[in-house]
């Protein structure tokens, strides 16, 4: 196996242009997923017994089935519902809600993990439900969720890949068309497994640098 | 939809089942290994292992299996797309084992270790008697979990040519322009063997000592 950086150099734009499709898809379903997330995670708590097992048979649908199976349910039956989406927008719309299903669930047990006591107390000096949330139950689930939202985000972007069997532009989609273009396909593959390996240490590192920062402020707090 | 087509689809589930299957018990074999070098004292044998798990947890299963079938050609290795699927897969699942693995060997409570070296147990007992049943039973929920995420992840063998379940559905939606039916079946067979392996890891969980009755 022999690497031409020369290859690599003279499709560097198109791999930045991958890059930044991927990474454009990622943060962007990710924020829209943890909003939607956190929506139907609160709607489940507070909007009594039946809203919570109506909206539970989504998110359990979600995430039993695979994101590939979902990509061509909306990709390929789409159009035949009157839903006809190109690559881009379909694939931002499926990671959104994929990623929605299971941010809910992590929302969830934040919510769940924080003491009934502290939440009554808060009941009992007469603060808002709204206040609660914002005041109560978010700052003192931040350190819970942290870590499997951190992991949530990982696992996002390596699916975020699977958008290329439906021509997203994405790193995928464009590295493999250049190894195929220069007849080097393997180690294409091999530059692509880098680049992700990269962007997942780099988030997983993030992710520990905030988790630090958040304990000491925990610890901290009066 | 047709029966027939329902039919076609289920049987196709068999090649998901089975590779998910073979890949799942493989990588645990594997992650055993793995876990025992893991645990090791020396840095230099932790090294590697920990190099190929952080490799095969941070990137996308798809380019791994795209990276695996082009790479056994290419060293020599003319082996049918079944075996590149199921390479791909252990690896991949091995990694995440490996991991639950080791936490759980490392949860292990010390005290049971000592009290065990106390009462005159053997090196090797201690492993055999404390530390393997008690990390099988901490980590066993974890590996149902592992054994759902393969299923779902069995789907992307679809790209290195294997007719699988979404393969299946892929390949007949494009023939009979029923895409929403065909794709809607797909995910309910994946959503029925999902539940299954939840449902019957739960009672599993419970049936094993210590489990909550």
């Amino acid at each position: 196996m022999i690497f031409d950086p020369n290859v690599i150099l003279k499709h560097l734009p198109e791999i930045i242009q991958g890059t930044g499709v991927t990474l454009a898809l990622w943060i962007a379903g990710m924020a829209f997923g943890i909003a939607l997330g956190f929506l139907v995670a609160t709607t489940r708590r507070y909007g009594g017994k039946a809203t919570n097992v109506v909206l539970a048979i989504p998110v359990e649908i979600l995430r039993g089935t695979p994101f590939l199976v979902q990509i061509f349910l909306v990709y390929y039956g789409g159009p035949f519902a009157g839903l006809s989406l190109g690559p881009i927008p379909c694939g931002l719309i499926c990671l959104t809600v994929y990623s929605a299903a299971y941010y809910s669930e992590v929302f969830r047990a934040g919510f769940a993990a924080v003491p009934h006591g502290h939440v009554e107390a808060a009941e009992c000096l007469g603060l808002s439900r709204v206040q609660i949330i914002r005041r109560i139950l978010l700052p003192e689930m931040a350190l819970i969720v942290l870590p499997p939202s951190v992991n949530l985000a990982v696992i996002l972007l390596k699916e975020s890949a699977v958008l290329s069997i439906i021509t997203v532009p994405e790193l995928t989609t464009t590295i493999s068309a250049i190894g195929s273009q220069e007849y080097a396909f393997l180690e294409a593959i091999f530059l692509l497994a880098v680049i992700y390996w990269a962007i997942v240490e780099a988030s997983a590192k993030l992710g520990r640098i905030a988790e630090a920062r958040l304990s000491t402020f925990r610890f901290s707090a009066p | 939809m047709s029966f027939k087509l329902f039919f076609l689809l289920l049987k196709a589930a068999g090649w998901t089942l089975s590779i998910s299957l073979v890949s799942i018990l493989l990588g645990f074999a594997l992650a055993i290994g793995l876990s025992a070098v893991l645990l090791s004292s020396k840095r230099l044998y932790r090294a590697p292992a920990e190099l190929f798990i952080s490799f095969f947890r941070g990137v996308p299963l798809l380019v791994q299996l795209l990276f695996i079938y082009n790479l056994l050609p290419f060293i020599g290795l003319n082996v049918p797309s079944v075996v590149a699927a199921i390479i791909g897969l252990t690896l991949c699942t091995a990694a995440y084992q490996a991991e639950n693995l080791r936490g759980g060997f490392e949860s292990v409570p010390r005290g049971l270790i000592e009290a065990a070296d106390m009462a005159g147990f053997s090196v090797r007992q201690i492993f055999l008697r404390i530390k393997v049943p008690i990390a099988m039973r901490l980590t066993f929920p974890a590996l149902v979990n592992e054994a759902i995420m393969i299923l779902k992840s069995s789907s992307l063998v679809s790209v290195v040519g294997i007719v699988e379940v979404t393969k299946m559905a892929q390949d007949l939606a494009s023939s009979t322009y029923l895409p929403i039916e065909l794709f809607s079946s797909a995910a309910l067979i994946y959503l029925v063997i999902c539940w299954s392996i939840a449902l019957i890891g739960r009672y599993t969980e419970r049936a094993l000592p210590g489990g909550v009755k």
